[in-house]
């Protein structure tokens, strides 16, 4: 009998068609506790990181964590993890919504897919019945459509993670979207859904979620309520605004990407603020599965040019296809957010291959006629960030290139330093040059430019828990170790990251043990997320990467900050990255040493 | 004074926390199915409803019961079903106007109030769930109007 995780897992070989119930074990589950690192250490050891990731020997990994379906705080979380077509890293993107609980009523931990379908499928789980089912008939639908469908012949009440046309399509960012609204976004997770001719999983569950010790669980979660009551951001600018209420206090800092990473600080910011989203276009929030932040917008836009209904632009999209693209347009780049939900693709990485493909064309660099819009493509272009989205989303004419991101964009012209980006996949909306600590999260990411491995804004710039200097190296290395460690327990409990501007280990550590019964300590969980990390990193080294990779453009690097806020100022990382290998246990070239390993346990 | 579990669905976000919260507490798991609040979630319309048993002041349930195993508490308002008096025959079901009560396990499923402290109320965040005194559970909709109206009386002045 376990506690928090319900102990069975589900293995599907697509090939075969053949369904295995097994067992989880339960010292696994133990020390990479659940989520991304109990599904980084499964695909560690099942696939050769070496393998291309959309052939059938890629695995594709969908997983909860033990405080999944409980009432810890945004426990609604679930992960896809596989090696990453965008990148070529490990890869393991992260949702919310309610399909993540539901899997977990239904008696599962965690889906294995293995191989690839001749034909079209889905996954059909109702309770202990699980079965494979043709999607023909549903591909090449969106994913508001599968969604729709797949409920109406199985159960209303079912809830639907599934990929759209991007996937299908095998665009390099393609992202699962579950809930109609939410995505496990980034790294590409939705093409190797499609390169399996896997369209979606449905489930319908009746079981429970049970924890060991329900009154120290009680207590834990309330005390963790209280706290997020409290906080000035989880208590309330996030309820409040949600996340675009980061766009005024990014602008404000300098540091809000502009023009492909050209400026940091974007004239028309007023126009696309949260104050304004609140304004023009929201019509309620709405939460995930047992949130008590409920940052989630609904919205609608009503000017017949943009016309939509649906959830966002978050912060991250509303900076990607507005402020990276030179576009203070919301109506268009809530458009554009509605269309890469309904085609199933990551918004981040979409406008930032806009963005490029608009520098390289305002340079001259990218001919007009091979973009096909019958005019040159400009930085504030509104109507492009539409067009381009759908586009790249069908693989249609430029979309094709567009598909493949902005680095093999950029590179096809002769000027990869213009992608923004790490390991190929593109940045999230800060521009590292004034803060500095997140120079050296991008750098090192396991699964490339990614702002949600270690949140160095949260104490750089909102102060959280403790203000520092965003402009400081010093120290940065040691402080980023922490934020990645912990970062990589909460991917791993199942709750959101964003309960962390309120909560640290000490709570996490409160609901992880009274849940499992695991007699976990702050440090045992300290240590369990340095071995998810270095984990993630071997996988990383074995599939051919090495410390060169552990960089950023060389804009970043060399060209000082124009103006603004953050004026004069370039990303220090040749300061922080030696002392961030030491601080890791890991020798120069970035290699975790032997002593680290057995540390860790993680030595063969 | 009596209080009441005042609902606000303009101030549900669709979380479900009371679900969890109220299936903890009555069943000792977390199973959305087994809890006596169901947050309704009309996802075209984008309107949440947290809805569970009124505590009808004269219940159909109650009248409709042939074994009188359902009865109201006059001073705390919770109205109750009486376990050993039940035969099962599930007429409550169908005399509900709202659905609010519920069989499973072979056994009424069927909100109390939690003895006078509902768990889905201190759960809930957002606060569109409130435990109230029956009284006065009308003034923050009062508030909500006046602040209105206030704002359309200043634009009167000037």
């Amino acid at each position: 009998m376990m506690y928090g995780w319900i102990g069975q897992t589900l293995r599907i070989d697509l090939k075969s068609g053949k369904i295995k119930k097994n067992t989880l074990n339960p010292e696994l589950a133990r020390d990479f506790i659940g989520g991304r690192g109990l599904a980084s250490k499964l695909l560690y050891d099942e696939i050769d990181p070496t393998i291309d990731p959309l052939s059938p020997k890629n695995k594709l990994i969908f997983v909860t964590g033990p405080l999944t379906g409980t009432y810890a705080p945004s426990s609604g979380r679930y992960m896809v993890v596989t090696k990453a077509p965008l990148t070529g890293t490990i890869g393991s993107s992260n949702s919310g919504g309610y399909f993540g609980p539901e899997l977990k009523y239904a008696g599962y931990d965690l889906i294995i897919f293995e191989g690839k379908s001749k034909k079209p499928v889905y996954l059909w789980i109702d309770d202990a019945e699980v079965e494979l089912r043709s999607a023909e008939h549903l591909w090449g639908k969106n994913t508001y459509e599968t969604e729709d469908l797949i409920k109406g012949e199985t159960d209303e009440d079912a809830r639907v993670a599934c990929i759209g046309q991007a996937g299908e399509k095998l665009i390099k960012f393609a992202c699962v979207m579950n809930d109609k609204h939410r995505g496990a976004g980034r790294s590409g997770v939705g093409a190797v859904m499609g390169s399996k001719n896997l369209k979606a999983i449905a489930v319908k569950g009746t079981g429970s979620v049970k924890v060991a010790d329900k009154d120290c669980f009680r207590k834990a979660t309330l005390d963790c309520y209280e706290k997020i009551k409290a906080n000035p951001v989880t208590g309330k600018g996030l309820p409040r605004w949600g996340t675009p209420m980061l766009v005024n206090v990014i602008n404000a800092h300098g540091i809000f990407p502009t023009k492909n990473f050209l400026f940091g600080v974007f004239e028309g910011v007023d126009k696309i603020s949260g104050e304004t989203l609140a304004d023009k276009i929201l019509i309620r929030n709405r939460g995930c599965f047992g949130c008590p932040i409920g940052c989630g917008r609904v919205t609608e836009v009503t000017d017949p040019k943009f016309k939509g209904k649906g959830e966002g632009p978050e912060y991250e999209s509303i900076w990607s296809l507005g402020a990276d693209c030179g576009v203070d347009d919301l109506g268009a780049i809530s458009k554009a957010n509605y269309i890469c939900n309904e085609m199933g693709m990551d918004t981040i990485s979409v406008g930032g291959t806009i963005a490029c493909t608009m520098e390289l064309s305002e340079k001259g660099y990218l001919p007009t006629e091979d973009i096909g819009l019958g005019r040159k493509l400009c930085f504030g272009d509104a109507e492009a960030i539409v067009e381009l989205t759908k586009k790249a989303g069908n693989r249609d004419g430029f979309g094709n290139i567009l598909a493949e991101g902005s680095f093999r964009l950029a590179e096809k012209y002769g000027y990869p330093e213009l992608s923004m980006g790490v390991k190929k996949q593109e940045f999230p909306a800060y521009d590292p040059r004034g803060v500095q600590g997140m120079a050296l999260e991008y750098a090192t990411s396991n699964r490339g430019a990614c702002h949600v491995r270690g949140y160095m804004i949260s104490p750089e710039i909102v102060g959280l828990p403790l203000p520092v200097d965003r402009f400081e190296t010093e120290g940065k290395a040691d402080l980023l170790k922490t934020f990645q460690d912990l970062t990589a327990v909460v991917d791993s409990s199942g709750i959101c990251l964003f309960t962390t501007f309120a909560i640290g280990i000490a709570e996490i550590r409160a609901l992880l043990k009274s849940a499992t019964g695991i007699d976990y300590t702050a440090e045992s969980l300290m240590i369990a997320g340095d071995r998810i990390w270095n984990l993630e990193r071997f996988f990383n080294l074995k599939a051919g990467f090495t410390s060169k990779d552990d960089t950023l453009p060389q804009r970043l690097l060399k060209e000082p900050m124009p103006e603004g806020p953050s004026k004069g100022h370039v990303a220090m990382l040749g300061e922080m990255l030696p002392e961030y290998y030491k601080v890791r246990g890991w020798d120069e070239n970035g290699i975790p040493s032997e002593a680290k390993l057995k540390e860790l346990g993680l030595e063969k | 004074m009596v209080k009441i579990l005042s609902i606000n669905p303009d101030k549900c976000t669709g979380c479900r926390v009371c679900e969890l919260a109220c299936s903890m507490k009555q069943t000792g798991e977390f199973n959305p199915l087994k809890s006596r609040i169901h947050a309704i979630l009309l996802e075209k319309e984008a309107f949440y409803l947290p809805i569970t048993c009124l505590q009808c002041d004269d219940p159909f349930c109650a009248r409709i019961c042939p074994t009188g195993a359902i009865t109201r508490d006059e001073v705390t308002g919770v109205v109750k079903v009486e376990e050993k008096k039940c035969v099962g025959c599930k007429m409550c079901l169908l005399a509900c106007p709202f659905g609010t009560i519920s069989y499973s396990d072979g056994k009424f499923i069927k909100c109390d109030l939690c003895g006078g402290d509902p768990e889905c109320a201190r759960f809930c965040i957002p606060e569109a769930l409130k435990f109230v005194e029956a009284e006065k559970a009308v003034y923050p909709k009062e508030k909500l109007i006046s602040e209105k109206l206030m704002e359309i009386y200043k634009g009167v002045k000037l």
